[in-house]
Protein backbone atom coordinates (compact mmCIF):
# COMPACT_ATOMS: atom_id res chain seq x y z
CA UNK A 1 0.00 0.00 0.00
CA UNK A 2 2.77 2.38 0.83
CA UNK A 3 4.34 2.41 -2.56
CA UNK A 4 1.87 2.69 -5.35
CA UNK A 5 1.27 5.26 -8.01
CA UNK A 6 2.83 8.55 -6.99
CA UNK A 7 -0.31 10.42 -7.93
CA UNK A 8 -2.81 7.96 -6.56
CA UNK A 9 -2.28 7.80 -2.84
CA UNK A 10 -1.72 11.47 -2.15
CA UNK A 11 -5.31 12.40 -1.47
CA UNK A 12 -5.85 9.36 0.75
CA UNK A 13 -2.78 10.15 2.76
CA UNK A 14 -3.74 13.79 3.01
CA UNK A 15 -7.09 12.72 4.42
CA UNK A 16 -5.31 10.49 6.88
CA UNK A 17 -3.13 13.34 8.09
CA UNK A 18 -6.12 15.57 8.48
CA UNK A 19 -7.93 12.84 10.36
CA UNK A 20 -5.06 12.44 12.76
CA UNK A 21 -4.34 16.11 13.31
CA UNK A 22 -8.03 16.78 13.75
CA UNK A 23 -8.38 13.83 16.07
CA UNK A 24 -5.48 14.57 18.37
CA UNK A 25 -6.60 17.94 19.79
CA UNK A 26 -10.12 16.59 20.20
CA UNK A 27 -8.81 13.78 22.36
CA UNK A 28 -6.66 16.27 24.27
CA UNK A 29 -9.63 18.49 25.01
CA UNK A 30 -11.63 15.49 26.10
CA UNK A 31 -8.96 14.30 28.51
CA UNK A 32 -8.10 17.70 29.93
CA UNK A 33 -11.55 19.19 29.68
CA UNK A 34 -10.24 22.74 29.99
CA UNK A 35 -9.01 24.14 26.73
CA UNK A 36 -5.74 24.41 24.87
CA UNK A 37 -3.54 25.57 27.75
CA UNK A 38 -3.63 22.14 29.33
CA UNK A 39 -2.70 20.55 26.03
CA UNK A 40 0.97 21.34 26.56
CA UNK A 41 0.94 19.41 29.83
CA UNK A 42 -1.11 16.62 28.26
CA UNK A 43 1.94 14.51 27.47
CA UNK A 44 3.20 14.33 31.06
CA UNK A 45 -0.29 13.98 32.47
CA UNK A 46 -1.09 11.17 30.06
CA UNK A 47 2.09 9.35 31.04
CA UNK A 48 1.29 9.68 34.71
CA UNK A 49 -2.27 8.44 34.22
CA UNK A 50 -1.22 5.46 32.14
CA UNK A 51 1.54 4.52 34.58
CA UNK A 52 -0.83 4.71 37.52
CA UNK A 53 -3.54 2.67 35.81
CA UNK A 54 -0.99 0.04 34.78
CA UNK A 55 0.25 -0.26 38.35
CA UNK A 56 -3.28 -0.55 39.71
CA UNK A 57 -4.19 -3.31 37.26
CA UNK A 58 -0.96 -5.17 38.02
CA UNK A 59 -1.51 -4.83 41.76
CA UNK A 60 -5.03 -6.23 41.45
CA UNK A 61 -3.83 -9.21 39.44
CA UNK A 62 -1.01 -9.94 41.90
CA UNK A 63 -3.42 -9.61 44.82
CA UNK A 64 -5.85 -12.09 43.23
CA UNK A 65 -2.95 -14.48 42.61
CA UNK A 66 -1.65 -14.19 46.18
CA UNK A 67 -5.11 -14.44 47.74
CA UNK A 68 -6.07 -17.58 45.79
CA UNK A 69 -6.43 -20.68 48.01
CA UNK A 70 -3.77 -22.62 46.10
CA UNK A 71 -1.42 -19.66 45.73
CA UNK A 72 1.51 -20.95 47.74
CA UNK A 73 1.35 -24.32 45.99
CA UNK A 74 1.38 -22.69 42.55
CA UNK A 75 4.18 -20.39 43.59
CA UNK A 76 6.21 -23.37 44.71
CA UNK A 77 5.44 -25.49 41.63
CA UNK A 78 5.92 -22.82 38.95
CA UNK A 79 7.96 -20.00 40.45
CA UNK A 80 10.45 -21.60 42.80
CA UNK A 81 13.71 -19.65 42.35
CA UNK A 82 15.87 -22.65 43.23
CA UNK A 83 14.17 -24.94 40.73
CA UNK A 84 14.18 -22.19 38.12
CA UNK A 85 17.93 -21.88 38.45
CA UNK A 86 18.48 -25.65 38.56
CA UNK A 87 16.48 -26.19 35.37
CA UNK A 88 18.19 -23.26 33.70
CA UNK A 89 21.72 -24.63 34.22
CA UNK A 90 20.74 -28.32 34.13
CA UNK A 91 22.49 -31.35 35.62
CA UNK A 92 22.83 -34.39 33.33
CA UNK A 93 24.01 -36.46 36.29
CA UNK A 94 20.57 -36.05 37.88
CA UNK A 95 18.81 -36.85 34.63
CA UNK A 96 17.74 -33.47 33.33
CA UNK A 97 19.06 -31.04 30.71
CA UNK A 98 19.77 -27.32 30.85
CA UNK A 99 16.81 -25.33 29.49
CA UNK A 100 19.18 -22.41 28.88
CA UNK A 101 21.31 -24.58 26.66
CA UNK A 102 18.35 -26.25 24.97
CA UNK A 103 17.00 -22.89 23.77
CA UNK A 104 19.98 -22.72 21.41
CA UNK A 105 18.48 -25.61 19.51
CA UNK A 106 15.26 -23.60 19.13
CA UNK A 107 17.26 -20.65 17.86
CA UNK A 108 19.21 -22.80 15.39
CA UNK A 109 16.04 -24.49 14.14
CA UNK A 110 14.34 -21.13 13.85
CA UNK A 111 17.17 -19.59 11.83
CA UNK A 112 17.48 -22.58 9.49
CA UNK A 113 13.73 -22.82 8.97
CA UNK A 114 13.44 -19.07 8.39
CA UNK A 115 15.92 -19.08 5.51
CA UNK A 116 14.35 -22.16 3.93
CA UNK A 117 10.84 -20.74 4.33
CA UNK A 118 11.78 -17.44 2.69
CA UNK A 119 13.10 -19.33 -0.33
CA UNK A 120 10.45 -22.05 -0.66
CA UNK A 121 7.56 -19.64 -0.04
CA UNK A 122 8.85 -17.27 -2.73
CA UNK A 123 9.09 -20.11 -5.24
CA UNK A 124 5.53 -21.20 -4.44
CA UNK A 125 4.22 -17.65 -4.64
CA UNK A 126 5.90 -17.07 -8.02
CA UNK A 127 4.49 -20.34 -9.37
CA UNK A 128 1.01 -19.37 -8.21
CA UNK A 129 1.37 -15.91 -9.76
CA UNK A 130 2.65 -17.28 -13.08
CA UNK A 131 0.42 -17.09 -16.12
CA UNK A 132 2.07 -19.32 -18.74
CA UNK A 133 -0.12 -22.23 -19.86
CA UNK A 134 2.84 -24.63 -19.65
CA UNK A 135 3.06 -24.02 -15.91
CA UNK A 136 -0.56 -24.98 -15.29
CA UNK A 137 0.23 -28.34 -13.63
CA UNK A 138 2.73 -26.63 -11.34
CA UNK A 139 0.14 -24.01 -10.41
CA UNK A 140 -2.32 -26.74 -9.46
CA UNK A 141 0.35 -28.50 -7.39
CA UNK A 142 1.26 -25.26 -5.64
CA UNK A 143 -2.37 -24.60 -4.85
CA UNK A 144 -2.85 -28.11 -3.43
CA UNK A 145 0.33 -27.69 -1.42
CA UNK A 146 -0.83 -24.43 0.14
CA UNK A 147 -4.31 -25.77 0.87
CA UNK A 148 -2.90 -28.93 2.41
CA UNK A 149 -0.27 -27.44 4.69
CA UNK A 150 -2.43 -24.57 5.81
CA UNK A 151 -5.16 -27.04 6.69
CA UNK A 152 -3.17 -29.68 8.56
CA UNK A 153 -2.10 -28.83 12.13
CA UNK A 154 1.63 -28.25 12.40
CA UNK A 155 1.87 -30.80 15.22
CA UNK A 156 0.64 -33.56 12.89
CA UNK A 157 3.15 -32.51 10.23
CA UNK A 158 5.92 -32.70 12.84
CA UNK A 159 4.84 -36.22 13.80
CA UNK A 160 4.45 -37.34 10.21
CA UNK A 161 7.89 -36.12 9.13
CA UNK A 162 9.68 -36.92 12.38
CA UNK A 163 8.43 -40.49 12.71
CA UNK A 164 7.40 -41.26 9.13
CA UNK A 165 10.58 -40.39 7.26
CA UNK A 166 12.94 -42.43 9.54
CA UNK A 167 10.56 -45.38 9.21
CA UNK A 168 11.11 -45.37 5.46
CA UNK A 169 14.67 -46.53 6.17
CA UNK A 170 16.14 -44.72 3.17
CA UNK A 171 19.90 -44.48 3.29
CA UNK A 172 20.50 -40.73 3.80
CA UNK A 173 17.12 -39.13 4.35
CA UNK A 174 16.04 -41.52 7.09
CA UNK A 175 19.09 -41.05 9.29
CA UNK A 176 18.87 -37.37 10.19
CA UNK A 177 18.42 -35.91 13.66
CA UNK A 178 15.01 -34.96 15.01
CA UNK A 179 15.97 -31.33 14.77
CA UNK A 180 16.43 -31.71 11.00
CA UNK A 181 13.02 -33.35 10.61
CA UNK A 182 11.58 -30.61 12.79
CA UNK A 183 13.05 -27.93 10.54
CA UNK A 184 11.64 -29.71 7.49
CA UNK A 185 8.18 -29.89 9.07
CA UNK A 186 8.28 -26.22 10.10
CA UNK A 187 9.45 -25.23 6.63
CA UNK A 188 6.72 -27.22 4.88
CA UNK A 189 3.97 -25.81 7.05
CA UNK A 190 5.11 -22.19 7.28
CA UNK A 191 6.00 -21.91 3.59
CA UNK A 192 2.31 -22.36 2.81
CA UNK A 193 1.42 -19.34 4.93
CA UNK A 194 4.35 -17.20 3.91
CA UNK A 195 3.76 -17.88 0.21
CA UNK A 196 0.37 -16.24 0.65
CA UNK A 197 2.03 -13.26 2.30
CA UNK A 198 4.41 -12.99 -0.65
CA UNK A 199 1.47 -13.22 -3.03
CA UNK A 200 -0.29 -10.37 -1.28
CA UNK A 201 2.93 -8.36 -1.57
CA UNK A 202 3.31 -9.09 -5.28
CA UNK A 203 -0.31 -8.09 -5.85
CA UNK A 204 0.19 -4.87 -3.92
CA UNK A 205 2.66 -3.58 -6.53
CA UNK A 206 0.67 -1.63 -9.09
CA UNK A 207 0.39 -3.09 -12.57
CA UNK A 208 1.69 0.20 -13.99
CA UNK A 209 5.08 -0.62 -12.46
CA UNK A 210 5.20 -3.80 -14.51
CA UNK A 211 4.23 -1.86 -17.63
CA UNK A 212 6.90 0.78 -16.95
CA UNK A 213 9.60 -1.85 -16.47
CA UNK A 214 8.62 -3.92 -19.50
CA UNK A 215 8.25 -0.83 -21.70
CA UNK A 216 11.94 -0.11 -21.11
CA UNK A 217 12.82 -3.44 -22.68
CA UNK A 218 13.48 -5.26 -19.41
CA UNK A 219 12.68 -8.96 -19.53
CA UNK A 220 9.98 -10.43 -17.31
CA UNK A 221 12.51 -11.87 -14.86
CA UNK A 222 14.62 -8.69 -14.73
CA UNK A 223 11.51 -6.62 -14.09
CA UNK A 224 10.48 -9.01 -11.34
CA UNK A 225 13.87 -9.00 -9.68
CA UNK A 226 14.69 -5.29 -9.75
CA UNK A 227 11.31 -3.57 -9.86
CA UNK A 228 8.50 -5.77 -8.55
CA UNK A 229 10.05 -7.95 -5.82
CA UNK A 230 11.86 -5.16 -3.93
CA UNK A 231 8.62 -3.21 -3.67
CA UNK A 232 6.61 -6.33 -2.79
CA UNK A 233 9.01 -7.39 -0.04
CA UNK A 234 9.08 -3.90 1.43
CA UNK A 235 5.30 -3.98 1.72
CA UNK A 236 5.19 -7.33 3.49
CA UNK A 237 8.00 -7.02 6.02
CA UNK A 238 5.63 -6.49 8.99
CA UNK A 239 3.39 -9.51 8.24
CA UNK A 240 6.51 -11.60 7.48
CA UNK A 241 8.04 -10.73 10.84
CA UNK A 242 4.73 -11.54 12.47
CA UNK A 243 4.88 -15.04 11.02
CA UNK A 244 8.46 -15.40 12.20
CA UNK A 245 7.54 -14.46 15.76
CA UNK A 246 5.06 -17.29 15.58
CA UNK A 247 7.70 -19.58 14.08
CA UNK A 248 10.07 -18.93 16.98
CA UNK A 249 7.53 -20.33 19.42
CA UNK A 250 6.50 -23.21 17.21
CA UNK A 251 10.02 -24.61 17.26
CA UNK A 252 8.88 -25.95 20.66
CA UNK A 253 6.64 -28.45 18.85
CA UNK A 254 9.72 -30.30 17.61
CA UNK A 255 10.16 -31.39 21.24
CA UNK A 256 7.41 -34.01 20.75
CA UNK A 257 9.89 -35.96 18.61
CA UNK A 258 12.33 -36.12 21.51
CA UNK A 259 14.68 -33.37 20.37
CA UNK A 260 16.03 -31.62 23.45
CA UNK A 261 14.80 -28.12 22.79
CA UNK A 262 13.83 -25.69 25.55
CA UNK A 263 10.27 -26.90 26.07
CA UNK A 264 11.26 -30.57 26.05
CA UNK A 265 14.16 -29.92 28.45
CA UNK A 266 11.74 -28.11 30.76
CA UNK A 267 9.27 -31.01 30.69
CA UNK A 268 12.03 -33.52 31.41
CA UNK A 269 13.02 -31.43 34.43
CA UNK A 270 9.40 -31.29 35.55
CA UNK A 271 8.86 -35.02 35.34
CA UNK A 272 12.21 -35.78 36.99
CA UNK A 273 12.07 -33.32 39.90
CA UNK A 274 8.27 -32.89 40.06
CA UNK A 275 8.56 -29.14 39.90
CA UNK A 276 7.41 -27.14 36.89
CA UNK A 277 9.36 -23.94 37.45
CA UNK A 278 11.38 -25.17 34.49
CA UNK A 279 8.40 -24.41 32.23
CA UNK A 280 8.40 -20.83 33.51
CA UNK A 281 12.09 -20.62 32.61
CA UNK A 282 11.34 -21.88 29.11
CA UNK A 283 8.50 -19.35 28.79
CA UNK A 284 10.78 -16.50 29.88
CA UNK A 285 13.44 -17.55 27.38
CA UNK A 286 10.90 -17.65 24.55
CA UNK A 287 9.69 -14.19 25.56
CA UNK A 288 13.26 -12.87 25.51
CA UNK A 289 13.50 -14.15 21.94
CA UNK A 290 10.16 -12.93 20.62
CA UNK A 291 9.71 -9.55 22.30
CA UNK A 292 12.62 -7.80 20.55
CA UNK A 293 11.35 -9.06 17.19
CA UNK A 294 7.85 -7.86 18.05
CA UNK A 295 9.13 -4.38 18.98
CA UNK A 296 11.26 -4.29 15.83
CA UNK A 297 8.16 -5.12 13.77
CA UNK A 298 6.23 -2.33 15.47
CA UNK A 299 8.98 0.17 14.76
CA UNK A 300 9.03 -0.82 11.09
CA UNK A 301 5.27 -0.35 10.86
CA UNK A 302 5.61 3.05 12.54
CA UNK A 303 8.40 4.10 10.22
CA UNK A 304 6.36 3.07 7.21
CA UNK A 305 3.36 5.05 8.44
CA UNK A 306 5.47 8.14 9.14
CA UNK A 307 7.03 7.91 5.71
CA UNK A 308 3.62 7.80 4.09
CA UNK A 309 2.41 10.79 6.09
CA UNK A 310 5.58 12.69 5.22
CA UNK A 311 4.99 11.84 1.57
CA UNK A 312 1.54 13.40 1.81
CA UNK A 313 2.92 16.67 3.14
CA UNK A 314 5.56 17.27 0.48
CA UNK B 1 15.45 -8.92 -33.71
CA UNK B 2 16.40 -12.09 -35.51
CA UNK B 3 12.83 -13.21 -36.10
CA UNK B 4 11.93 -10.88 -38.92
CA UNK B 5 14.21 -8.77 -41.05
CA UNK B 6 12.86 -5.54 -42.62
CA UNK B 7 9.44 -6.21 -44.10
CA UNK B 8 9.30 -5.29 -47.79
CA UNK B 9 5.85 -3.73 -47.45
CA UNK B 10 7.04 -0.78 -45.41
CA UNK B 11 7.53 2.35 -47.48
CA UNK B 12 11.05 3.76 -47.26
CA UNK B 13 11.53 6.35 -44.52
CA UNK B 14 8.46 5.25 -42.62
CA UNK B 15 9.29 4.84 -38.94
CA UNK B 16 5.89 3.60 -37.83
CA UNK B 17 3.39 1.88 -40.05
CA UNK B 18 0.07 0.93 -38.47
CA UNK B 19 -2.24 -0.96 -40.82
CA UNK B 20 -5.88 -1.71 -40.04
CA UNK B 21 -5.27 -2.45 -36.37
CA UNK B 22 -8.15 -3.76 -34.32
CA UNK B 23 -8.00 -4.28 -30.57
CA UNK B 24 -10.69 -5.64 -28.29
CA UNK B 25 -10.83 -6.07 -24.55
CA UNK B 26 -13.39 -8.84 -24.27
CA UNK B 27 -16.51 -7.66 -26.08
CA UNK B 28 -15.33 -4.06 -26.03
CA UNK B 29 -13.66 -3.10 -29.31
CA UNK B 30 -11.37 -0.19 -28.49
CA UNK B 31 -9.51 0.14 -31.79
CA UNK B 32 -11.60 -0.35 -34.92
CA UNK B 33 -9.30 -0.39 -37.88
CA UNK B 34 -6.59 2.19 -37.25
CA UNK B 35 -4.16 2.96 -40.05
CA UNK B 36 -1.40 5.48 -39.56
CA UNK B 37 1.94 6.09 -41.17
CA UNK B 38 4.62 8.13 -39.44
CA UNK B 39 7.77 9.16 -41.26
CA UNK B 40 11.11 9.36 -39.49
CA UNK B 41 11.51 12.63 -37.51
CA UNK B 42 7.82 13.31 -37.78
CA UNK B 43 5.74 14.40 -34.77
CA UNK B 44 2.15 13.19 -34.66
CA UNK B 45 -0.36 14.36 -32.07
CA UNK B 46 -3.37 12.21 -31.25
CA UNK B 47 -6.35 14.13 -29.96
CA UNK B 48 -9.80 12.96 -29.00
CA UNK B 49 -12.00 12.39 -25.99
CA UNK B 50 -11.03 10.02 -23.18
CA UNK B 51 -11.77 6.47 -24.25
CA UNK B 52 -11.30 7.20 -27.94
CA UNK B 53 -8.40 4.75 -28.08
CA UNK B 54 -5.35 7.05 -27.99
CA UNK B 55 -3.66 5.31 -25.07
CA UNK B 56 -4.52 1.84 -26.30
CA UNK B 57 -2.99 2.63 -29.69
CA UNK B 58 0.26 3.74 -28.05
CA UNK B 59 0.34 0.67 -25.80
CA UNK B 60 -0.20 -1.56 -28.83
CA UNK B 61 2.66 0.08 -30.72
CA UNK B 62 4.91 -0.56 -27.71
CA UNK B 63 3.64 -4.18 -27.61
CA UNK B 64 2.33 -3.71 -24.08
CA UNK B 65 -1.02 -4.88 -25.47
CA UNK B 66 -1.35 -7.57 -28.15
CA UNK B 67 -3.50 -6.47 -31.06
CA UNK B 68 -6.52 -8.46 -32.22
CA UNK B 69 -5.83 -8.05 -35.93
CA UNK B 70 -3.90 -5.84 -38.32
CA UNK B 71 -0.21 -5.13 -38.57
CA UNK B 72 2.32 -2.79 -36.98
CA UNK B 73 5.74 -2.17 -38.55
CA UNK B 74 8.39 -0.27 -36.64
CA UNK B 75 11.52 0.90 -38.46
CA UNK B 76 10.73 -1.49 -41.28
CA UNK B 77 10.18 -4.52 -39.09
CA UNK B 78 6.81 -6.19 -38.68
CA UNK B 79 6.49 -6.45 -34.90
CA UNK B 80 3.11 -8.17 -34.87
CA UNK B 81 4.23 -11.48 -36.38
CA UNK B 82 4.66 -14.33 -33.89
CA UNK B 83 8.14 -14.84 -32.48
CA UNK B 84 9.15 -11.20 -32.38
CA UNK B 85 11.44 -10.34 -29.46
CA UNK B 86 9.21 -7.82 -27.72
CA UNK B 87 12.01 -6.72 -25.40
CA UNK B 88 14.24 -5.85 -28.35
CA UNK B 89 11.41 -3.89 -29.96
CA UNK B 90 10.68 -1.98 -26.77
CA UNK B 91 14.33 -0.97 -26.44
CA UNK B 92 13.87 1.08 -29.60
CA UNK B 93 10.50 2.53 -28.69
CA UNK B 94 10.29 4.62 -25.53
CA UNK B 95 6.94 5.22 -23.90
CA UNK B 96 6.08 7.70 -21.16
CA UNK B 97 2.88 7.39 -19.18
CA UNK B 98 0.41 9.83 -17.72
CA UNK B 99 1.19 8.72 -14.16
CA UNK B 100 5.03 8.81 -14.60
CA UNK B 101 5.41 5.29 -13.11
CA UNK B 102 8.87 5.93 -11.76
CA UNK B 103 10.27 3.14 -9.60
CA UNK B 104 9.64 4.50 -6.10
CA UNK B 105 12.34 2.42 -4.38
CA UNK B 106 15.16 3.71 -6.57
CA UNK B 107 16.93 7.04 -6.79
CA UNK B 108 16.49 9.15 -9.89
CA UNK B 109 19.87 8.03 -11.18
CA UNK B 110 19.05 4.36 -10.67
CA UNK B 111 15.66 4.80 -12.32
CA UNK B 112 17.47 6.08 -15.38
CA UNK B 113 20.36 3.60 -15.42
CA UNK B 114 18.44 0.40 -14.64
CA UNK B 115 17.32 -0.40 -18.17
CA UNK B 116 20.60 0.51 -19.94
CA UNK B 117 22.51 -1.56 -17.38
CA UNK B 118 20.23 -4.60 -17.38
CA UNK B 119 18.70 -4.64 -20.87
CA UNK B 120 21.63 -3.23 -22.87
CA UNK B 121 24.29 -4.61 -20.49
CA UNK B 122 25.99 -1.23 -20.48
CA UNK B 123 28.83 -0.99 -17.92
CA UNK B 124 27.69 0.81 -14.77
CA UNK B 125 30.03 3.79 -15.10
CA UNK B 126 29.07 4.35 -18.72
CA UNK B 127 25.34 4.12 -17.92
CA UNK B 128 25.75 6.59 -15.06
CA UNK B 129 27.71 9.04 -17.18
CA UNK B 130 25.08 8.91 -19.90
CA UNK B 131 22.30 9.31 -17.35
CA UNK B 132 24.01 12.25 -15.65
CA UNK B 133 24.40 13.94 -19.02
CA UNK B 134 20.72 13.47 -19.87
CA UNK B 135 19.61 14.64 -16.42
CA UNK B 136 21.76 17.75 -16.76
CA UNK B 137 20.34 18.45 -20.21
CA UNK B 138 16.83 18.50 -18.75
CA UNK B 139 17.67 20.51 -15.64
CA UNK B 140 17.61 17.58 -13.24
CA UNK B 141 21.32 17.31 -12.42
CA UNK B 142 20.79 18.15 -8.74
CA UNK B 143 18.01 15.54 -8.38
CA UNK B 144 20.06 12.48 -9.29
CA UNK B 145 20.21 11.12 -5.75
CA UNK B 146 16.64 11.97 -4.76
CA UNK B 147 13.84 9.42 -4.52
CA UNK B 148 10.81 10.04 -6.75
CA UNK B 149 8.49 10.92 -3.88
CA UNK B 150 10.68 13.95 -3.10
CA UNK B 151 10.10 15.43 -6.57
CA UNK B 152 7.27 17.52 -7.97
CA UNK B 153 5.01 15.99 -10.59
CA UNK B 154 6.72 17.94 -13.34
CA UNK B 155 10.14 16.79 -12.19
CA UNK B 156 8.95 13.20 -11.95
CA UNK B 157 7.58 13.32 -15.46
CA UNK B 158 10.83 14.80 -16.78
CA UNK B 159 12.72 11.98 -15.07
CA UNK B 160 10.34 9.50 -16.71
CA UNK B 161 11.15 11.03 -20.10
CA UNK B 162 14.88 10.90 -19.35
CA UNK B 163 14.49 7.27 -18.26
CA UNK B 164 12.95 6.41 -21.62
CA UNK B 165 15.59 8.43 -23.51
CA UNK B 166 18.41 6.63 -21.73
CA UNK B 167 17.64 3.61 -23.90
CA UNK B 168 18.40 5.79 -26.94
CA UNK B 169 15.10 4.93 -28.60
CA UNK B 170 14.38 5.70 -32.25
CA UNK B 171 10.76 6.47 -31.44
CA UNK B 172 9.05 8.04 -28.45
CA UNK B 173 5.41 7.52 -27.51
CA UNK B 174 3.98 10.02 -25.04
CA UNK B 175 0.69 9.10 -23.42
CA UNK B 176 -1.00 12.22 -22.02
CA UNK B 177 2.18 13.04 -20.14
CA UNK B 178 0.86 16.35 -18.79
CA UNK B 179 -2.66 15.25 -17.83
CA UNK B 180 -1.78 14.40 -14.22
CA UNK B 181 0.19 17.62 -13.64
CA UNK B 182 -0.81 20.80 -11.89
CA UNK B 183 -1.25 23.53 -14.52
CA UNK B 184 1.88 25.44 -13.47
CA UNK B 185 4.01 22.32 -14.01
CA UNK B 186 2.80 21.57 -17.53
CA UNK B 187 5.10 24.02 -19.28
CA UNK B 188 8.35 22.49 -18.05
CA UNK B 189 7.34 19.10 -19.45
CA UNK B 190 6.14 20.53 -22.73
CA UNK B 191 9.49 22.33 -23.09
CA UNK B 192 11.25 18.99 -22.82
CA UNK B 193 9.05 17.54 -25.55
CA UNK B 194 9.72 20.58 -27.76
CA UNK B 195 13.42 20.01 -27.34
CA UNK B 196 13.01 16.38 -28.37
CA UNK B 197 11.05 17.41 -31.44
CA UNK B 198 13.63 19.97 -32.48
CA UNK B 199 16.25 17.23 -32.08
CA UNK B 200 14.43 15.20 -34.72
CA UNK B 201 12.86 12.53 -32.49
CA UNK B 202 10.04 10.59 -34.13
CA UNK B 203 7.10 10.89 -31.76
CA UNK B 204 3.46 10.05 -31.34
CA UNK B 205 1.94 12.21 -28.63
CA UNK B 206 -1.50 11.62 -27.16
CA UNK B 207 -2.51 14.92 -25.62
CA UNK B 208 -5.30 17.15 -24.41
CA UNK B 209 -3.12 20.25 -24.83
CA UNK B 210 -4.53 21.57 -28.10
CA UNK B 211 -2.36 24.68 -28.22
CA UNK B 212 0.72 22.53 -27.78
CA UNK B 213 -0.44 20.08 -30.45
CA UNK B 214 -0.92 22.97 -32.88
CA UNK B 215 2.60 24.24 -32.15
CA UNK B 216 4.55 21.07 -32.28
CA UNK B 217 2.80 18.53 -34.49
CA UNK B 218 3.52 17.88 -38.15
CA UNK B 219 0.18 16.16 -38.29
CA UNK B 220 -2.73 15.89 -35.91
CA UNK B 221 -5.01 12.86 -35.82
CA UNK B 222 -8.47 13.12 -34.33
CA UNK B 223 -9.69 9.82 -32.89
CA UNK B 224 -13.23 8.89 -32.02
CA UNK B 225 -14.52 5.48 -30.99
CA UNK B 226 -11.36 3.71 -32.05
CA UNK B 227 -11.01 5.12 -35.54
CA UNK B 228 -9.02 8.01 -36.97
CA UNK B 229 -11.66 10.43 -38.16
CA UNK B 230 -9.32 13.04 -39.54
CA UNK B 231 -5.56 13.18 -40.13
CA UNK B 232 -4.22 16.55 -41.24
CA UNK B 233 -1.56 19.19 -40.56
CA UNK B 234 -2.53 21.20 -37.46
CA UNK B 235 -3.18 24.43 -39.37
CA UNK B 236 -5.74 22.60 -41.42
CA UNK B 237 -7.31 20.42 -38.75
CA UNK B 238 -7.73 23.16 -36.18
CA UNK B 239 -8.93 25.91 -38.55
CA UNK B 240 -10.74 24.04 -41.25
CA UNK B 241 -11.76 20.55 -40.08
CA UNK B 242 -13.38 18.46 -42.79
CA UNK B 243 -15.45 16.14 -40.65
CA UNK B 244 -18.49 17.06 -38.58
CA UNK B 245 -17.30 14.98 -35.65
CA UNK B 246 -13.98 16.82 -35.58
CA UNK B 247 -15.80 20.12 -35.66
CA UNK B 248 -18.07 19.08 -32.82
CA UNK B 249 -15.09 17.96 -30.71
CA UNK B 250 -13.17 21.18 -31.36
CA UNK B 251 -16.22 23.26 -30.56
CA UNK B 252 -16.48 21.61 -27.15
CA UNK B 253 -12.77 22.21 -26.58
CA UNK B 254 -13.14 25.90 -27.48
CA UNK B 255 -16.18 26.21 -25.21
CA UNK B 256 -14.13 24.69 -22.39
CA UNK B 257 -11.52 27.37 -23.01
CA UNK B 258 -8.81 24.88 -23.90
CA UNK B 259 -8.00 26.26 -27.38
Amino acid sequence: MSISEPGGTRSEDALLTEGISAGAPAAGFGAAGRGPKLLTGGGRRATAVSTASTLVVLAILVAIFLAAPGSSQVRHTFFDPHDMWQSFVGDPAKGYYSVGEAIWLNIRMFLAAEVLILILALVIALIRQSTGPALFPLRVLAMIYVDFFRGVPLLLVVYAIGFGVPALRLSFVSSQSYAVYGVIALTLSYSAYVSEVYRAGLNSVHQSQVAAARSLGLSKSTALRYVILPQAVRNIIPPLLNDFISLQKDTALVGVLGAIEANQAAQIYGSTVFNYSSLTVAAILFLILTIPLARFTDSLIDRDRRRRLAGAVT
Amino acid sequence: MSAAEPAPAAPPGSAIEVADVHKSFGANEVLRGISLSVAAHEVICLIGASGSGKSTLLRCINLLEPISSGRICLLGQDVTVPGVDANAVRRQVGIVFQSYNLFPHMTVLRNVTLAPAKALRMPKAQAEDAAAELLARFGLADKRDEYPDRLSGGQQQRVAIVRALAMQPQIMLLDEVTSALDPELVAEVLDVIRELASGGMTMIIATHEMGFARDIADRVCFLEEGTIIEDAPPAELFTDPKDDRTRRFLRRIVEAGRL
